[in-house]
């Protein structure tokens, strides 16, 4: 028979404002098995771990009885108490009476009706618990990186400077990602090539990181402090390691019209190109869609020229498999497609651009050389018209657009419209605008400075319609402030689309088994005290496919999913969950039902010989799981028929035993 | 107007129009969208915020409600689905529906005829000028 | 194929080639137009007030006669069709508008026979031309094609808006009268005004202020090199009309120009 303690928190009045506490502690003192119980204002706190060590002391506890919060919150902390006290950790069990019972309900009768039940559930389980430990595995000290924009790059620095290898896989030519696109950078407008660019360079000279550039992951197995993962590197049909990156090349090839994505198809590149100047690796690539020697055989100029025999048509995807300890997902954003909002005309004329175009247009290695000239006829604008939040702050049910707030919109807004204004002072520009917002060190200052100093027209009030007539683009709008509509004929118009994750994040996060919200951002584990970590263990955060974050906060969230990576690494091995899934071989029929659920492939076979009643011996076949693959999700528990299968620490008799409490 | 007969009035508008002005974040995409807004005293973005704060008087005795085109553009393009059109529409109904508010009276049609006018636009008239 | 047909006040009347046109193209292409018995004029707009029953009867009296024929119900003027639309779409979702209807529309003891299921799908004709017929088919049919004419398509508010319930086309970038200017062998000139309001109605005490619109619409029109344009809408083309100098003609005379059915 267990001695068992119940501790019941009031978490301030977040649980005793509608659960009376003290009347949980008397109703469940009669309980069968319970020999103590107490409430107290603050469980976790110091005062009341000592209160629980001094209990367990005093009155020779075996099992603990905590209600209070959710057990993702406080679980692990109590188990470090009891551990403390000297009783095995899993003899601990969390009543969830603030989450589930206090957070939804408003009547203090009803909440306090609740607890109770939630409690007896929890005493009736710890009477079956028994002592559990932890296994061990080893730690695989080799991180992966996907994506290799601004945070990935961040990344992998940091990991690969404290000493562990470092494989950066990136689905395109180089890595960069959107800020290698980017012209200059608020709030301090250092030009983006100009920072990145060394960056970029450390990340290929390091010795301790690896790029695998045009390549995705395709496969991802194992678990914490050992994955396996699969990754294709596709076929650039360049040699990497011969080509010099000279170029030659991309000036000879006959095929000229392929449509540059990254100066974001503004203009053109051969069927063999590099992507830009500064690119890592600095190697060609050839586009099988163009290219007439991998499309029907025919040219072979490429090959001619190249003066070390670096182009290789047979090429094909490469295979790279290999294990890592743990796994960083930067697969960072995209602007939103503008199609569904031609009320801005953006499908009907070239001069109506997006904020990501607009960069490419006043970067001067861009495909104008930095000239802002309309796309339509190359001239200059005079009039410019730049429109906030196109597709963010929608309503969660609207047919277009995202429900966040972009977040960075504001800040670079304030930058375009600010070098339009410094560069061509004799252009007009317009803001229009629902809300500033510009939280951020130096930001507020940095858009007064537009306003104040550069001149340029904030208008509180939105663009309605955008009309291309002749050469203009009549633009009208509401001035909310002046109570006015204004008919502005403008030369060019920017909108500043939503950003959204990309879309390899969601396959991504299948593989990894990470959590995703609604709008295929990754899951922190917790939103303010765990935000670079996924609650999936061993894979971390990084960048924008989190949420929008502008670069300063990109690198910052980077380098500290960096300091996670490198503290699992540091270990030698890790210590499992032992509640995992066990099978009994006696009743075990061999049929295969619990193999097919797993989803984390935990479950093998084996023939194995038994001694029948009758003396003799039969081969059988039974299951057997892998305890440090095993996540202990009890997929299999639920699809075994013959009950062979059971999850240590959540056995089909515990839990039928909370339901019974529950019931009674 | 009694502060008791407002208060019923502006639950009634947001009843029958189906419209939550809370849902709106004053971007004012209404209002740079309506191809009326010259034509208007309170435009639509004014619509939604005065009903929100109660005050429905104005709107009621504005030509205004009478300008609205029903071109539905603010309701379609409006980012949280908040559908200005729907409440100036409501207020409309609620106008009409007290004595003697009529807009327009049929002996008021033989003058604006013409050669051309097509029947829809005489009976559209009816529907939104008249109870 | 049979469809019930709603032609409405205007078709009738100062529209007829409107009506005439849909009538005899749809023959040509296999579709027979039954015109509803004794239908009643729409009313040319929906009121979106949800306590409005008497002005919405006409309309689900002609959705329910087409429910009882088992066939889908086709207008041709964009007005009707708005209404229509509307009114389906609320007998639909709005229970207690629904319940309230057919009390209107019911004779004691009768409801199941009488009431409105709300079981119809309503067709604009141009809907009937891309979804049932099809534009291929039309351009098979089309015996004198258009060829090198540059028509503006416009559209208006009411075949598009409220786009949620109307589902006819993108309600910014729609393209299936485009795709009928295709299909008949001439070039769909786009502009950003063809979905924008003439001034509808308010023209009757407010002829200025249509002037305005509809000369804005025409304008961007021309600016973007249309020869004439195309409408579904009697009181569209009339707002037009007055105030310009290209020609507008209803789309269904193009179609019947193309078919053959008439000399141009």
């Amino acid at each position: 028979m267990q001695r068992i303690g119940v501790f019941v928190c009031w978490c301030g009045s977040n649980i005793a404002a509608t659960v009376d506490v003290q009347r949980v502690a008397d109703a469940v003192r009669s309980e069968p098995g319970v020999v103590f119980s107490v409430d107290y204002q603050y469980m976790c706190s110091q005062a009341g771990q000592s209160m629980i060590v001094d209990a367990v002391k005093e009155h020779q506890l075996t099992g603990l009885v905590i209600c209070s919060c959710s057990p993702r919150m406080h679980e692990s902390t109590f188990r470090k108490t009891a551990q403390l006290a000297g009783i095995n950790p899993y003899m601990v069990e969390i009543a969830n009476i603030r989450e589930q019972c206090s957070w939804v309900h408003k009547d203090i009768f009803i909440g306090t009706q609740k607890a109770i039940t939630l409690a007896k559930a929890a005493i009736a389980k710890v009477n079956l618990n028994t002592p559990l430990t932890s296994g061990e595995s080893k730690v695989t000290k080799r991180a992966l990186v996907i994506g290799g924009g601004i945070a990935g790059i961040q990344s992998a620095l940091d990991i690969a400077d404290a000493g562990f290898p470092v494989d950066l896989v990136e689905k395109e030519a180089t890595i960069g990602g959107k800020m290698a696109q980017l012209d200059k950078t608020f709030p301090t407008l250092d030009c983006a090539a100009c920072i990145l660019t060394p960056k970029m360079v450390d990340v290929a000279q390091h010795e301790n990181i690896r790029i695998i550039s045009h390549a995705q992951v395709e496969e991802v197995g194992g678990f914490v402090g050992n994955f396996h993962v699969k990754i294709r590197k596709k076929a650039r049909f360049v040699d990497e390691s011969i080509c010099t990156g000279c170029g030659l090349c991309t000036e000879k090839c006959p095929q000229k019209k392929v449509p540059n994505a990254f100066n974001l198809n503004m203009d053109h590149h051969r069927a063999i190109y590099i992507p830009f100047a500064q690119a890592v690796p600095k190697v060609a690539i050839i586009d099988p869609d163009y290219c007439s020697m991998l499309k029907n055989g025919k040219c072979g100029v490429c090959a001619k020229v190249c003066s070390v025999g670096a182009i290789d048509y047979q090429q094909k995807d490469e295979i790279i498999e290999e294990d890592y300890g743990a796994i960083v997902t930067a697969t960072g954003y995209n602007p939103i497609s503008l199609e569904k909002y031609d009320e801005y005309a953006y499908s009907l004329s070239k001069d109506v651009i997006t904020s990501l175009e607009f960069e490419r247009l006043t970067n001067a290695a861009g495909p104008t050389q930095g000239h802002l000239i309309r796309p339509s006829d190359g001239k200059q604008p005079h009039t410019i018209v730049f429109v906030q939040c196109v597709g963010s702050r929608c309503a969660a049910n609207a047919e277009k657009g995202k429900e966040y707030c972009s977040k960075i919109c504001c800040m670079y807004t304030a930058k375009h419209a600010m070098l339009v204004r410094d560069k061509y002072p004799d252009t007009e520009v317009y803001v229009f605008y629902i809300d500033v917002r510009t939280p951020g060190k130096s930001f507020d200052e940095f858009y007064r400075r537009a306003v104040e100093e550069y001149g340029v027209h904030y208008i509180k009030g939105m663009v309605g319609k955008v009309i291309p007539e002749g050469n203009t683009l009549k633009v009208q709008a509401s001035d909310l402030l002046m109570n006015k509509q204004l008919h502005i004929d403008a030369d060019l118009v920017v909108l500043a689309a939503a950003i959204e994750p990309d879309r390899s994040a969601r396959p991504l996060a299948t593989m990894l088994t990470a959590s995703m919200d609604t709008n295929d951002f990754f899951t922190e584990a917790h939103p303010k005290l765990r935000p670079v970590e996924s609650p999936t263990a061993g894979i971390f955060l990084s960048g924008t496919c989190q949420g929008p974050k502008d670069i300063p906060e990109t690198v910052s969230q980077a380098s500290a999913a960096a300091a996670k990576v490198i503290g699992l690494l540091c270990k030698n091995t890790l210590k499992g969950n032992p509640c995992v899934a066990v099978s009994d071989e006696m009743m075990c029929n061999g049929c295969s039902s619990c193999a097919n659920v797993c989803p984390y492939g935990a479950i093998t076979y084996e023939s194995k010989e038994f001694r029948m009643p009758d003396r003799t011996t039969r081969m059988r076949r039974v299951a057997k799981v892998n305890p440090a693959v095993c996540q202990g999700c009890g997929c299999c528990t639920v699809a075994c028929p013959s009950g062979a299968m059971d999850l240590d620490g959540f056995k089909n008799q515990q839990i039928m035993a909370e339901v019974d409490a529950i019931c009674k | 107007m009694e502060k008791n007969d407002i208060q019923n009035t502006v639950k009634e508008i947001i009843r029958i129009s189906g419209v939550n002005p809370k849902k709106c974040i004053k971007c004012g995409k209404c209002s740079g969208t309506c191809p009326a807004y010259d034509e208007m005293e309170y435009h639509p973005h004014q619509f939604v915020s005065m009903v929100d704060m109660g005050d429905i008087e104005p709107l009621l005795e504005s030509p205004s409600i009478f300008k609205c085109l029903s071109c539905m553009a603010c309701v379609d393009r409006c980012p949280r689905g908040v559908e200005p059109a729907k409440l100036i529409e409501a207020i409309r109904s609620v106008k009409q529906r007290m004595q003697g508010s009529n807009h327009m009276k049929p002996d008021d049609i033989p003058a604006l005829l013409d050669e051309e006018l097509p029947q829809q636009a005489i009976v559209s008239a009816l529907r939104k000028y008249m109870k | 194929m049979k469809v019930s047909y709603f032609p409405g006040c205007t078709l009738k009347t100062k529209a007829k080639q409107l009506d005439d046109y849909a009538r005899s193209c749809a023959e040509v292409l296999g579709i027979k137009m039954e015109e509803i018995p004794n239908w009643q004029c729409c009313g040319g707009v929906f009121n979106t007030s949800s306590d409005e029953i008497a002005t919405k009867l006409s309309a689900v009296r002609a959705l329910s006669y087409a429910e009882k024929q088992g066939q889908p119900l086709i207008s041709v003027c964009s007005a009707c069709h708005n209404v229509l639309k509307q009114t389906n779409h609320a007998m639909q979702t709005d229970a207690v508008f629904a319940s309230r209807v057919n009390h209107y529309i019911t004779q004691p003891g009768q409801a199941a026979a009488q009431a409105y299921m709300g079981n119809t799908q309503v067709y604009h004709y141009l809907e009937l031309l891309r979804d049932i017929i099809g534009f291929d088919r039309i351009r098979d049919a089309v015996k004198k094609p258009l060829t090198g004419k540059k028509i503006g398509a416009y559209y208006g508010c009411l075949m598009l808006r409220p786009s949620s319930t109307m589902k006819m086309d993108d309600a910014e970038n729609p393209r299936i009268m485009e795709d009928f200017i295709r299909a008949i062998g001439a070039e769909p000139v786009i502009y950003a005004m063809r979905n924008e309001c003439c001034g509808g109605y308010v023209t009757m005490e407010d002829p200025a202020l249509s002037q305005k619109k509809s000369t804005a619409i025409l304008r961007n029109a021309e600016a973007n090199g249309a020869d004439f344009l195309i409408t579904a809408c009697p009181l569209c083309k009339y707002n037009l009309d007055k105030n310009g100098n290209i020609p507008v003609v209803y789309f269904t005379e193009l179609l019947a120009r193309a078919l053959g059915i008439v000399e141009a």
